[in-house]
C-alpha cells in the first residue's frame, strides 16, 4: 500500500462534510442536468477530483465495492483506507465506478443495471469530466425537470450518449451517472431523457 | 371553544414524570437492584436478551427495570440500544457439540453417550406454589455433579452416521451469514435468515404456530430428538491477526427437532431436522423455534404448503414483537384524517341508499 | 440530560454514519427510480415501529445543523406524536425547528400534506405505515415484486372498478392509488385523496419512509403523479360544504370536530399552520 497517500486525510468533518455532499448529490440526481457544487476538498491524490473524492467519502463503505477505470493504486489505497471499500475486478461487480477517461470508457451496459424486480441493485458510475456547461448541449428532460435542460460535457463521444438513451429505455433496470468537474457535478439518472 | 391538541409538549414530558413515579412505585419499599433482577429474574433477563438480540445480562436487568417487567417493552428498549452499537465482526459459529452442558435430555434415545441430564427445570417440580419462599428461606446447595459436565457428541450426528437423518452441510460457498439487522429480509429468504429471524422472534407467536403444527395445522411428527443447555464459547478472527481468539462466554439453549419426512423422488425416506437456538436458558423458546422451523422446510421438501406455520414470508414477516407492538399500538396515534375522509364516505353512502339507490351503483 | 441541548452520548441526527451512508444510497436510487420501493436496512429505532420509524430515519439521514424542520401529524404541529418527533430531532441535532410550512427546509409529516405550497429546495418526508399499494390484493412480497416488475396493475384496475359496480364510484378516500411517472403504482401513504393532487408536479423532493417494512420510496420534484381512474369515472377530491370555522378558507381539509355533549359539529383546517397564518393575516387587515 502506499502509504503516504492512503494516509493524506479524508474529509474534515465526516459527519457535517458527508451530510453536504449527501445533499448536493441528492439535489443534483433531483434535478438532473444542473450543475451543482459540491462543497468539500478532501485532499485526496490528483487523480481524483475533488467533487469525486468527496462523494466516495461520503457515501461508500465496505457494502460497496468501486471500479477503478485506470486501477489507479494511488486512489484505490485511499478509498481503501478510508471508505473501508473492496475494489471491483470487473465494472459488473461494482455498486459504484470512477472513470477517469472519458474516451476509453466502457458503454453503461457493461455495469450492473440491476434486475426487472430489485432496479436499485445497479451501479452509480461516477465520471471525471474536462467541463460541464448549462449554456448548451444535448437537452434534458423528465422527472426533476419544470422545462428541459442543456447540459454540454467535454470529451464525452456522441456514441455515449446513445448508450445513455438505450440505459434510459430500459427503465426501470440502468445506471446512474455523476458527471464530476473539479468541485462540481451534474447528475443523469436513468429517467432522464436525452435528446442529442 | 375548540382548541387543537395544544399543549401536546407539557402532556408528554408530565406524562414521563407519572411513569417515572409509578415505575418506582411505594417510595417506602427498598427500590429493586439490576442485580437483583440478573440473579433471582434470570429467566426474564435470556428472554429479553433473545428477542433484543443482545448478550448483555446486565443491560437486560435494566431494560425490565425501565419496562417494569413489560417483557415486550423491554426488548424494544434493547433493541433500540442495540441499533447504536457499531458491528464490529461476525463471530465463528459457536460449538454446540463442544458446550459446557447444564442440561441436557433426548426424548429419541433412553441413554445417550454422555447422558441424560435433568439440570435445573421447572418440568418436574409440581406447580405448587411455594409458599415458604414468599417469606424468602435459605437455599441448600445444590449437588456439584450437575455443573461443569465434559462436552459430549450430539444426537444428530450418531443418527447421521446412518444415514437415517437427512446430511445438512453447510453451503459450499458458506461466506459470513447474511445479516437481517442490516439487510432487510427479501423473500425467499434462505435457511440462514429464516433461522436468524426465528432466534429473535416472539416466543409467544413462535409458541403457537409451534402447537398449531402438533395439532394438525402443518404436522411434521416432531420428536425431541436433543435439547442442551450450556455454555458455549464465542471466537472471532480479527483480520490483522489471521487467527481465533476466544471473547467470552455466552449460554445457549439449543433444540434438534427430529421429524418423519416420507421421502420424495430423489430423496429416500429418511428423518429431518428442525433446529432452534435461543439466548440463556429458553428451552420453550428453542423448541417452538424448532417445530416452526421444520415446518417451514415443506417447500423445500416438497411437501404441500396449506398452514401458515409452513409460509415463510407469513411467519418471517409477523414474528417479531418489537415490529407488532408498534404496528398494533399504532392504531393509538390520531387517525383524524383518514377517518374524516371515511366519514364523508360513509355519510354519502347512507345518503345514497336511503334515497332508493340501494347498493345498484350503476344507476349514476 | 439538558432536554433543550443535542443528546450526549449519540451521534448527530442519532443514526451512525455507516447506518446514514446506507440510507443516502438508498434515498440516491429512489430518486432514480421514482416510485420504487428501495429495500433498506431499516433500524430500530427509539420510537416505536409504526410511530414514522421510516420518515425518521429518512429524516435523520438527509438533515443537517442548517436545516429548519417542521414536524406535523393530521396536518397539525401539536399533535403529540408530531412533538415527540420534533423533540428527538431538537435534542438529537440541535436544528431549528418551525411550525411555518413556508420556513422549513425539511418538513416531515404523518396524513397530510400541507395546504401551503411547496417549494423548490424543501424536501417532504413522509411517514408511510404500509408501502405496497397492491398488499390488499396480494399479500406475498415476492409476488407483488413481479408485477411492480412488470407493470402489471390490472388488479388494482379491477378493485377500483368493482367499487364503481356497487357504489357508483371509487369508495376509496385515502392512501388513494397513484402511478408514478407512468411507471410505478405507488402509495402515497394514509393522506386524503384531497392531496393527491399536490404529489403532482410538486417543486420539492418528495421522501417516503417506512421502518417496519423497510422501504424506502421517492417523487423527485416536477414528476407527473397520476390517481388511478376511468375515463367515464375521473378522480375527484373530496369537497366540503362548510368553511372552516375559524379562518374561514374554502379550499382546505377540514376536520370535523365534536364540541359538546349534544353532538353538535364544528369544521376546521386539519393544517393548524395554514389556519393560524390566514386568522393572523386576517387580524393584520383589521388592524
Amino acid at each position: 500500500m502506499d502509504t503516504a497517500n492512503a494516509l493524506t486525510p479524508g474529509l474534515d468533518n465526516p459527519v457535517y462534510d458527508s451530510i453536504k455532499v449527501f445533499r448536493a448529490v441528492a439535489d443534483a440526481m433531483a434535478h438532473p442536468g444542473v450543475i451543482r457544487h459540491v462543497q468539500a476538498r478532501p485532499p485526496a491524490p490528483a487523480q481524483l477530483m475533488p467533487a469525486a473524492a468527496a462523494i466516495c467519502l461520503s457515501l461508500l463503505d465496505f457494502e460497496t465495492p468501486l471500479w477503478l477505470q485506470h486501477g489507479q493504486p494511488a486512489v484505490g489505497d485511499y478509498l481503501k483506507f478510508h471508505c473501508g471499500c473492496p475494489l471491483a475486478p470487473q465494472p459488473r461487480a461494482a455498486a459504484f465506478a470512477l472513470i477517469t477517461d472519458t474516451v476509453s470508457m466502457p458503454g453503461p451496459s457493461v455495469f450492473n443495471t440491476g434486475d426487472p424486480e430489485y432496479p436499485d441493485r445497479s451501479a452509480t458510475l461516477l465520471v471525471q469530466v474536462a467541463s460541464l456547461s448549462n449554456a448548451s448541449g444535448v437537452r434534458l428532460g423528465g422527472p426533476g425537470l419544470r422545462e428541459p435542460v442543456y447540459l454540454d460535457v467535454a470529451g464525452i463521444p456522441a456514441a455515449y450518449w446513445r448508450e445513455l438513451q438505450a440505459n434510459h429505455a430500459s427503465f426501470p433496470c440502468g445506471v446512474d451517472v455523476v458527471f464530476v468537474w473539479g468541485e462540481r457535478i451534474a447528475a443523469l439518472p436513468r429517467t432522464t431523457v436525452v435528446t442529442c | 371553544m375548540y382548541v387543537a391538541v395544544k399543549g401536546g409538549e407539557q402532556a408528554i414530558l408530565n406524562s414521563w414524570r407519572l411513569l417515572a413515579e409509578q415505575r418506582r412505585g411505594d417510595a417506602g419499599i427498598p427500590e429493586i437492584t439490576l442485580t437483583q433482577i440478573r440473579e433471582q429474574l434470570g429467566l426474564a433477563v435470556d428472554r429479553v436478551m433473545a428477542e433484543g438480540s443482545l448478550y448483555d445480562p446486565e443491560l437486560a436487568a435494566l431494560a425490565i427495570k425501565q419496562a417494569q417487567g413489560d417483557m415486550v417493552e423491554a426488548v424494544f428498549l434493547l433493541r433500540a440500544y442495540r441499533t447504536t452499537l457499531p458491528r464490529l465482526a461476525a463471530s465463528l459459529p459457536i460449538d454446540t457439540s463442544a458446550m459446557s452442558l447444564q442440561r441436557r435430555i433426548s426424548a429419541t434415545f433412553k441413554d445417550v453417550p454422555g447422558g441424560q441430564v435433568l439440570g435445573a427445570t421447572y418440568d418436574y417440580t409440581q406447580r405448587l406454589l411455594d409458599f415458604e419462599l414468599s417469606n424468602g428461606a435459605p437455599v441448600a446447595p445444590a449437588p456439584a455433579a450437575a455443573n461443569a459436565l465434559p462436552a459430549a457428541a450430539d444426537i444428530a450426528t450418531l443418527m447421521n452416521a446412518e444415514g437415517l437423518l437427512a446430511e445438512e452441510s453447510p453451503p459450499a460457498d458458506d461466506a459470513e451469514p447474511p445479516d437481517l439487522t442490516r439487510d432487510p429480509l427479501t423473500y425467499p429468504a434462505g435457511r440462514a435468515l429464516q433461522l436468524q429471524n426465528l432466534a429473535r422472534g416472539d416466543e409467544g407467536f413462535l409458541l403457537a404456530l409451534g402447537y398449531a403444527t402438533q395439532r394438525g395445522y402443518g404436522h411434521t411428527h416432531p420428536f425431541a430428538g436433543e435439547i442442551r443447555q450450556g455454555a458455549v464459547i464465542v471466537e472471532v478472527v480479527p483480520e490483522e491477526l489471521g487467527f481465533a481468539i476466544e471473547i467470552g462466554e455466552i449460554t445457549v439453549s439449543e433444540c434438534q427437532m427430529i421429524n418423519q419426512f416420507a421421502g420424495s423422488a430423489t430423496e429416500p425416506p429418511q428423518f429431518t431436522r428442525g433446529y432452534g437456538l435461543a439466548f440463556g436458558a429458553s428451552e420453550r423458546k428453542a423448541m417452538a423455534m424448532a417445530l416452526v422451523d421444520r415446518s417451514l422446510r415443506a417447500g423445500e421438501l416438497g411437501e404441500a404448503v396449506t398452514s401458515p406455520s409452513q409460509m415463510q414470508e407469513f411467519v418471517l414477516s409477523h414474528s417479531d414483537n418489537v415490529e407488532a407492538s408498534g404496528f398494533v399500538q399504532h392504531l393509538k396515534l390520531p387517525h383524524y384524517v383518514d377517518f374524516q375522509s371515511e366519514l364523508e364516505l360513509l355519510r354519502k353512502l347512507r345518503a345514497r341508499h336511503f334515497a332508493g339507490a340501494g347498493t345498484d351503483g350503476a344507476a349514476t | 440530560m439538558n432536554e433543550n441541548s443535542r443528546a450526549g452520548g449519540y451521534n448527530f441526527a442519532y443514526l451512525d454514519e455507516h447506518t446514514k451512508r446506507m440510507i443516502r444510497r438508498a434515498i440516491l436510487k429512489a430518486i432514480a427510480i421514482p416510485g420504487y420501493q428501495v429495500p433498506f436496512g431499516s433500524r430500530e429505532m427509539p420510537l416505536p415501529y409504526g410511530w414514522g420509524t421510516g420518515g425518521i430515519q429518512v429524516t435523520a439521514a438527509v438533515i443537517g445543523p442548517a436545516d429548519v424542520l417542521k414536524v406535523i401529524d393530521q396536518g397539525s404541529d401539536d399533535t403529540t406524536n408530531a412533538v415527540n418527533i420534533r423533540r428527538f430531532f431538537v435534542r438529537t441535532t440541535g436544528v431549528r425547528v418551525t411550525g411555518r410550512a413556508s420556513d422549513a427546509t425539511i418538513i416531515q409529516t404523518r396524513h397530510r400534506i400541507p395546504e401551503t405550497p411547496l417549494r423548490e429546495g424543501q424536501i417532504i418526508v413522509y411517514q408511510v405505515p404500509i408501502p405496497e399499494m397492491l398488499r390488499w390484493l396480494e399479500p406475498r412480497e415476492a409476488e407483488t415484486r413481479k408485477m411492480h416488475a412488470l407493470s402489471e396493475y390490472g388488479a388494482m384496475h379491477v378493485k377500483l372498478y368493482e367499487d364503481i359496480a356497487r357504489y357508483g364510484h371509487i369508495a376509496t378516500t385515502y392512501d388513494y392509488p397513484v402511478i408514478v411517472n407512468e411507471h410505478y403504482l405507488m402509495r402515497p401513504s394514509p393522506i386524503p385523496k384531497f392531496d393527491n393532487p399536490k404529489l403532482h408536479m410538486n417543486p420539492a423532493l418528495q421522501l417516503f419512509g417506512a421502518g417496519r417494512e423497510k422501504r424506502i420510496y421517492a417523487v423527485p420534484p416536477y414528476t407527473a403523479v397520476r390517481s388511478l381512474d376511468f375515463e367515464d369515472h375521473p378522480f375527484e377530491i373530496q369537497r366540503w360544504q362548510h368553511a372552516c370555522e375559524l379562518c374561514g378558507a374554502a379550499d382546505s381539509f377540514l376536520d370535523e370536530v365534536i364540541i359538546d355533549n349534544e353532538g353538535a359539529r364544528m369544521f376546521v383546517c386539519s393544517d393548524s399552520d395554514y389556519c393560524t397564518q390566514r386568522r393572523d393575516a386576517h387580524r393584520r387587515a383589521v388592524a
